[in-house]
């Protein structure tokens, strides 16, 4: 048990604004390399797809701090909000090169897309389940939504999650071990997440009777 | 120097002068191709070909698809140079009346070697322009002869799983096999391509001999081909076999008829920097003038 109070010791004395300043270094890389002319022959995409990567990376991490906690009983909570906030950072940019880099604000053609390109449906209902999580994650919605139903809203987090990976998966024109490694990673999360819930509530029944 | 000699010959025009000359031009650019270790020799440029500026030599061979060597664009440069190209031979079989194992350099001796500028269009719906050289795939053909019952072309890439690591993997059923009607393969845009930029052909890009048939998704035009087949009966084909639903038998490059997975109206020139402009993608991939009429009457999205 040393091992865990030294970490979470150590967890308390990092200020989350650190968080933050980790989070943005992937987007300098990505600037950087761009403009060094290090994103290959086609940087649009490259940049597209780092992106989306970054993405989902924050977001299997923002979901990992409850196990971890429950599992290892180190206590990073006071990190996961900005994790939370990387996670739509990087999935709101995303988003911004593919309407204004790769489709270049072509309306018309994106909308069919939006509508009839399956892959691109379940990133944009992914995003779309995203903005009132990103939008309620401050203590002032916490009080004006009190802690049940914020947590309810909260909890979009998981099938968006699901269909970040799904987008990620589909992408692919063939099955790719990188894309299927994110989407176990997702699944065993999601898995422990109901399990969890679930075992909570049974507990609750259980001293309630 | 690549363009010291210039014709707007076909091989329907050539006469036993110009027959000379090409050969004259071909042994003397093969001596000095020996010296650079190339057999791809000089190129001639043709009505076919496009105005538009190609591609970088380093845009065309560092931007792939060739599943052989991996998935990423960067693989088949990175992965490609285990290949060995050479010896090499075409098995040439079915419908045909000299089937046989045709060696590449007695191909390449038999054949006039020109310049081709065409438009690639990927069915990721990004394009490239790409100064290929090669010979009409029709003149091969001819060499061996098809038969009149022969309706279709069916083309292999090499398997070669030791030297192709991507064929260790079951994302596509292997080897990697193509097709065409009859028709598409005898018309003149289609070509076997041998080099690029008067070089020959980098291993990544389909080395020492692949197809090009340019109104077509890229795709089509199978790399490191080894065996052709004249067939009376449509040939399956590995895009088509893998996913029916997003990539058809004919897949001609087509703004109207939409992809599950990527519109097909716009699309990126490779090149072009963060800000280039997308541009519109044109019916048969702007060869239309040319190959519209082997279509007529066929309901284009039914046959995609």
């Amino acid at each position: 048990m040393a091992v865990t109070d030294t970490l979470n010791r150590s967890a308390r004395a990092i200020p989350v604004w650190v968080i933050y300043i980790l989070g943005i270094l992937p987007l300098a890389y990505i600037i950087f390399a761009t403009f060094a002319g290090a994103m290959g022959m086609d940087p649009v995409k490259t940049i597209e797809h780092e992106l989306g990567q970054y993405a989902i990376i924050f977001f299997i991490l923002t979901l990992t701090i409850t196990p971890i906690r429950q599992l290892a009983g180190v206590n990073l909570i006071r990190f996961r909000r900005s994790l939370g906030h990387l996670t739509f950072f990087y999935v709101f940019l995303h988003l911004l090169v593919w309407l204004g880099l790769d489709m270049q604000l072509q309306w018309g053609q994106m909308w069919t897309d939006i509508l009839k390109r399956p892959y691109i449906t379940i990133g944009m209902v992914g995003f779309v389940l995203l903005l009132p999580v990103m939008a309620t994650s401050n203590d002032t919605s916490i009080r004006r939504l009190g802690a049940a139903s914020w947590r309810k809203v909260q909890k979009l987090v998981y099938p968006a999650i699901f269909l970040g990976a799904l987008h990620y998966v589909m992408v692919q024109k063939v099955w790719e071990a990188e894309s299927m490694i994110y989407m176990g990673i997702v699944l065993v999360l999601l898995v422990y997440r109901l399990r969890s819930l679930k075992l909570g509530a049974l507990l609750k029944k259980n001293r309630s009777a | 120097m690549a363009k010291r000699y210039t014709s707007n010959l076909t091989w329907n025009d050539v006469t036993p002068e110009s027959v000379y000359l090409n050969r004259r031009n071909f042994l003397a650019g093969g001596a000095g191709a020996i010296a650079a270790g190339s057999i791809a020799g000089p190129a001639a440029a043709t009505q076919y070909s496009t105005d538009e500026t190609p591609n970088t030599w380093e845009e065309i061979t560092q931007y792939n698809n060739f599943y052989e060597f991996g998935t990423d664009k960067t693989d088949p440069a990175k992965y490609a140079g285990a290949l060995t190209t050479s010896p090499w031979s075409i098995e040439i079989g079915g419908l045909v009346d000299k089937p046989g194992t045709y060696d590449f350099k007695d191909i390449m001796s038999e054949m006039t070697i020109e310049e081709r500028i065409y438009r690639l269009r990927c069915v990721e719906a990004w394009s490239m322009v790409i100064p290929w050289n090669g010979f009409e795939l029709a003149d091969l053909l001819n060499m061996a002869g098809v038969k009149e019952e022969a309706k279709f072309v069916s083309f292999e890439t090499l398997y070669r799983p030791e030297e192709m690591w991507g064929q260790k993997k079951h994302y596509l059923v292997w080897p990697y096999t193509e097709g065409l009607r009859l028709d598409e393969a005898m018309h003149p845009l289609t070509i076997m391509a041998t080099g690029l930029y008067g070089k020959d052909m980098p291993n990544q890009n389909g080395a020492p001999i692949r197809l090009v048939v340019p109104w077509k998704y890229g795709f089509k035009s199978i790399k490191s081909i080894v065996k052709i087949t004249l067939l009376e009966e449509e040939p399956l084909t590995s895009w088509n076999v893998t996913n029916s639903d997003e990539y058809g038998f004919y897949a001609n490059v087509n703004p109207l008829v939409d992809h599950p997975r990527w519109s097909q109206a716009t699309e990126r020139r490779i090149g072009g920097g963060i800000f280039a402009k997308r541009i519109p993608t044109k019916m048969f991939n702007g060869y239309g003038d040319e190959v519209a009429d082997m279509y007529k009457g066929m309901d284009l999205a039914k046959y995609y």
